[in-house]
């Protein structure tokens, strides 16, 4: 399953999504005025020691962050120059990198924890009162499960065309497969509405009712 | 997702099935542009253009917005392989807003504005998908890095060559399309 969640029983694990989001955003509030980089390095060191109790393969995402490490010096070095290099500036500039991270680890906290079933049950459950609306949560879980599914078929379905070019050229890779695929996703979005039609799903109601004698368009 | 009626099955998966491929785009390997000699480009915001370009405004927002509903429920879809909420909550954050507004505009403009489409569309996206996107995303990194606009600006700017070749590339692959599947 394509996800961010890592399985496990730890006490974060057991706690409700619901909570958990409440957490992370009541926390992002409380972050949001803290200026000390010695009380924000703090939280940070708690929020890794946080990780490390969730085991190895937690710690092992970390690597992924390693992105925001560019964007995080470059924001420093921005602050710095903003303040004419003052001691002052990049200090300033470490605490807001510091509860950048900080924040972005916390949040991640909670995505590791949380099956992503559970977070769209929550959401579901946010999104109830709207139906009257007209929001659908029924349509809106098959287009995420939709998207899921469909990821990982596309992704094949570019590898295949990369190993196609492969196999008549020696340049690399480039902008000429984009249309061809492009117009296989279309096709193939036509063909799963129409499988999806024949099934029922267009039905206005959520169970087809005897009377119900409408066909599909 | 509002209205019912005007949200058929057909535009729901197509909303689904670009929303995974921008988030497909986003785990495929950097290409390399002929035009630009060895720059790898991640494809995952042309990806956002072309979802503006082919699918409109409205249904391309949408799938924009779901792409980052499923990135915010944990799939790790964003280039780079990242996911989880704490993509929202990283000095980005700004510019995936920026996403969800610049491909509503690109939709909206491309079939509106004059000239032969493949020029409209490439304005659209230069518009839509660099103006819009940089309009919150530039601001959006200002406000979180507590940095002054011009600072925030004169660090955004490096990315402006790749995104209008990205914008460049949308148009024509959007026009390819077109004429592969004329009337679509």
């Amino acid at each position: 399953m394509m996800s961010s969640y890592l399985p496990g029983h730890s006490p974060l694990h057991r706690l409700p999504a619901g909570a958990k989001l409440l957490a992370l955003a009541g926390l992002s509030l409380l972050l949001l005025p803290a200026d000390s980089a010695l009380l924000l390095a703090g939280a940070l060191l708690a929020v890794l020691l946080a990780y490390a109790a969730l085991g190895r393969r937690a710690l092992a995402r970390l690597a992924l962050l390693r992105p925001l490490g560019p964007v995080l010096l470059l924001m420093v070095l921005l602050q710095a120059w903003a303040g004419d290099w003052s001691r002052a500036a990049v200090g300033a500039g470490f605490a807001v990198a510091l509860r950048i991270l900080l924040m972005v680890l916390l949040a991640d906290l909670v995505t590791l924890s949380t099956p992503m079933q559970d977070m769209m049950d929550a959401l579901e459950r946010v999104l109830r009162p709207f139906e009257r609306f007209g929001v659908a949560p029924r349509k809106l879980a098959l287009a995420v499960a939709l998207v899921v599914r469909f990821v990982p078929v596309l992704l094949s379905a570019w590898r295949a065309r990369e190993e196609a070019w492969r196999a008549r050229s020696t340049r690399r890779p480039a902008l000429a497969l984009v249309p061809g695929f492009l117009a296989q996703t279309l096709r193939l979005a036509d063909h799963v509405a129409d499988a999806l039609d024949a099934r029922g799903f267009g039905r206005p109601a959520d169970r087809p009712s005897p009377s119900d004698k409408r066909t599909m368009p | 997702m509002r209205d019912e009626a005007a949200l058929g099955t057909r535009s729901l998966v197509r909303i689904a099935l670009f929303a995974a491929l921008i988030g497909a785009l986003g785990l495929v390997p950097p290409l390399y542009l002929p035009i630009v000699a060895g720059l790898p480009i991640s494809v995952q915001s042309l990806g956002v253009m072309l979802a503006g370009l082919i699918l409109g405004g409205r249904d391309g927002a949408l799938a924009v917005a779901l792409f980052l509903l499923v990135v915010a429920l944990g799939a790790p879809l964003l280039s780079g392989g990242r996911g989880g909420l704490g993509v929202f909550f990283g000095p980005t954050a700004g510019f995936l807003l920026g996403f969800l507004l610049g491909v509503y505009v690109i939709g909206w403009l491309a079939p509106r504005l004059p000239g032969p489409p493949v020029v409209a569309a490439f304005a659209a996206a230069v518009i839509g998908g660099i103006g819009v996107v940089y309009l919150f995303g530039v601001p959006g990194f200002a406000l979180i890095a507590h940095l002054p606009l011009s600072k925030a600006l004169a660090g955004s700017v490096v990315f402006l060559p790749g995104d209008l070749v990205k914008a460049l590339l949308a148009a024509l692959a959007a026009r390819s399309l077109a004429r592969a599947r004329p009337g679509r």
